[in-house]
């Protein structure tokens, strides 16, 4: 099955990140849920998606930066893993995503008397993200194709193909999985790859996990090692 | 295959300079102008003489002009510079003056025609009142999150004529109705600074500043300034060196002819007394491979400063698997991942801990520091700073 040579090539498609200074800045938590309500969209994008794009090798404790903040720098515990917890897959639009991470703040600081903010840590500065979309030139029509092709692509790459994917598509499919199914007819591996939760680790172990599901699938196939025929 | 970008496929993260050079195929024939003071001395100039031959080889119009100016001139602009950062500094009418009338000639002499100008720091951002077409970006490298306002009040009239600002970090920038970028510096790993270096080489330069080779390490790598808090590393080394047979090496720049300097160094001399396991080097400007040996043969890097700048010395030991004792000041908590590449401390007994710990714990010293690399590789070297450029030259002027 894994040597199936599919004519619709899977085109990978990298991207590159500009980062622009919203000059809005949070000292505490209410400004926090406050000015998440005012800031553009493209600023919950940057501080949520494409958090992965600037962590793309070292994984932090939290996957995002209002989690990371709360946690670091104003050192409330409770609201960091409440924060951390909020998995932009499971929202369709930003704007959902948005109002669940302000009803989680009110939420928390209803409980609160005093409201807990940096202190002597630093403020929360919103930024956005500016995305530039670039053709990779690299394709591929086989598994083996595209197994060699996520070993070499720059990562930021696997980010555009599952973290933007979602977004672009408003579907849980992402990119690597779709083309798996549609044009290579390969279900089982194809369910596999959508089930992968990006949002547990950095881009580079998602690149490692998709080769090791490719591995596992070729091997499989007794077409491990480059014995697959072209 | 472009020669000047291939020589960092061996340092630049998998797939990067692929991409770069896709990248550079969506600005074929763009016409990207730099803009500053001078060719040669600090990070800036050090990053553009790279980066612009590199652009030009993948088919970017990229030329890098410098304004000429005369002694008042350089008095004015560090005026500027100083006031800009928060020196209270006064600005004359007349001072101001010389500032736009070196501007108008420079303006004459240069050509300024380019799709995206980048002007760096203030000395020639008054350039922008004479453009003629294209986008212009003002690059401010300087940390003004909290000006001296009169000087920024009469320097401000120049940057709103620009279409955007480019800032180290968010905390460094200024209100302003144009858009905001922020890019970070980066390093150069094949310059003299952050090249390898063999053991000899490191070990001639151990001998010649008569270091131990063999016992473990401290260093901080700044000038002889108040904020570097070199005091506080001293204080530090001491507590640890209660429980750890180490050294402290400071290197910084020479202090000739600059009164502040030369009066901290003597305070750091005085607090060092006669203890021989203190090292202060006063180096020039171009000791690029005595600090860059200096850091490879570090245990541990101190970079706790009170008040910094972006302080790319982080990323440059960092680069050479050190793992980074830093503090909260300017860019240095943004380079370090606290407790993965090395520890944020705020306080002296805080850097004391980190020390002890590390120093008892080698193999975390050593994890810390891998980590550190991989993560300078991506984060900090110049191949990203590229990217960043390219990028920006693509969004703000599209085809």
């Amino acid at each position: 099955m894994a040597t199936i040579n599919t004519e619709t090539a899977f085109r990978f498609i990298g991207c590159s990140e500009v980062q622009e200074i919203l000059g809005k800045q949070a000292e505490d938590e209410r400004q926090l849920a406050e000015l998440l309500e005012e800031v553009p969209l493209d600023s919950i994008y940057f501080h949520t998606h494409s958090f992965f794009l600037r962590h793309r090798f070292i994984e932090r404790t939290y996957p995002n930066d209002f989690a990371d903040w709360v946690d670091e720098q104003v050192r409330d515990h409770v609201l960091a893993e409440r924060l951390s917890v909020v998995d932009p897959f499971d929202y369709k639009s930003l704007d959902a995503l948005r109002e669940e991470l302000i009803s989680i703040i009110d939420d928390h600081l209803s409980t609160l008397v005093t409201v807990p903010r940096a202190g002597f840590g630093t403020p929360f500065y919103f930024n956005r993200s500016r995305i530039l979309e670039v053709p990779t030139g690299l394709e591929a029509r086989t598994l083996r194709e595209f197994r060699d092709a996520i070993s070499d692509v720059d990562v930021s790459a696997i980010y555009y193909h599952v973290f933007e994917a979602h977004l672009r598509l408003q579907r849980e499919e992402n990119d690597f999985s779709a083309w798996i199914r549609g044009s290579l007819k390969l279900p089982e591996l194809a369910d596999r790859m959508q089930a992968l939760n990006p949002y547990l680790g950095s881009l580079e172990r998602l690149r490692s996990s998709l080769l090791t599901m490719c591995d596992d699938y070729l091997m499989k196939s007794g077409q491990a090692s480059g014995a697959e025929t072209r | 295959m472009i020669r000047e970008l291939e020589q960092y496929r061996v340092v630049a993260p998998k797939g990067t300079i692929d991409f770069l050079q896709r990248l550079s195929d969506l600005v074929q024939g763009k016409r990207f102008l730099h803009i500053n003071t001078v060719r040669y001395g600090g990070g800036m100039a050090e990053i553009l003489r790279r980066l612009v031959p590199v652009m030009k080889a993948m088919g970017v119009e990229a030329r890098w002009e410098v304004i000429a100016g005369t002694q008042e001139f350089s008095d004015v602009t560090r005026r500027i510079a100083d006031g800009l950062q928060g020196r209270p500094e006064t600005i004359t009418d007349d001072m101001y003056q010389i500032y736009l009338d070196v501007s108008a000639r420079n303006a004459k002499a240069l050509d300024l025609a380019a799709d995206l100008v980048f002007v760096h720091d203030p000395q020639p951002a008054a350039l922008v009142d004479y453009r003629k077409g294209g986008k212009w970006v003002w690059r401010c490298h300087l940390d003004a999150g909290q000006p001296h306002r009169p000087v920024w009040t009469q320097f401000r009239r120049h940057v709103l004529k620009y279409d955007a600002a480019v800032f180290s970090l968010p905390e460094f920038a200024q209100r302003l109705p144009i858009p905001k970028f922020l890019i970070y510096p980066s390093i150069d790993p094949l310059t003299e600074k952050n090249r390898e270096l063999t053991r000899a080489e490191i070990g001639e330069v151990l001998d010649r500043f008569g270091i131990a080779k063999r016992r473990p390490m401290l260093l901080q790598v700044a000038r002889f300034d108040r904020f570097k808090d070199q005091l506080g590393a001293i204080r530090a080394y001491r507590m640890a060196k209660k429980h750890h047979d180490c050294q402290l090496v400071f290197a910084g720049g020479g202090v000739l002819h600059d009164p502040e300097g030369e009066a901290v160094l003597a305070e750091v001399q005085e607090a060092a007394g006669n203890d021989p396991d203190i090292h202060i080097l006063q180096l020039p400007p171009e000791a690029d491979r005595e600090i860059n040996a200096l850091q490879r043969a570090a245990s541990i890097v101190i970079q706790k400063a009170s008040k910094e700048g972006f302080g790319v010395a982080v990323s440059e030991a960092m680069w050479k698997g050190k793992p980074v004792i830093g503090g909260t000041a300017g860019g240095v908590s943004a380079q370090i991942v606290d407790e993965a590449t090395g520890f944020i401390v705020h306080s002296v007994e805080g850097a004391a801990f980190r020390i002890r710990y590390l120093l008892t714990n080698p193999s975390v010293m050593t994890r810390m520091g891998a980590m550190a690399k991989e993560h300078v590789r991506r984060n900090f070297l110049i191949t990203r700073h590229l990217s960043d450029y390219l990028t920006m030259l693509k969004l703000l002027c599209p085809d």
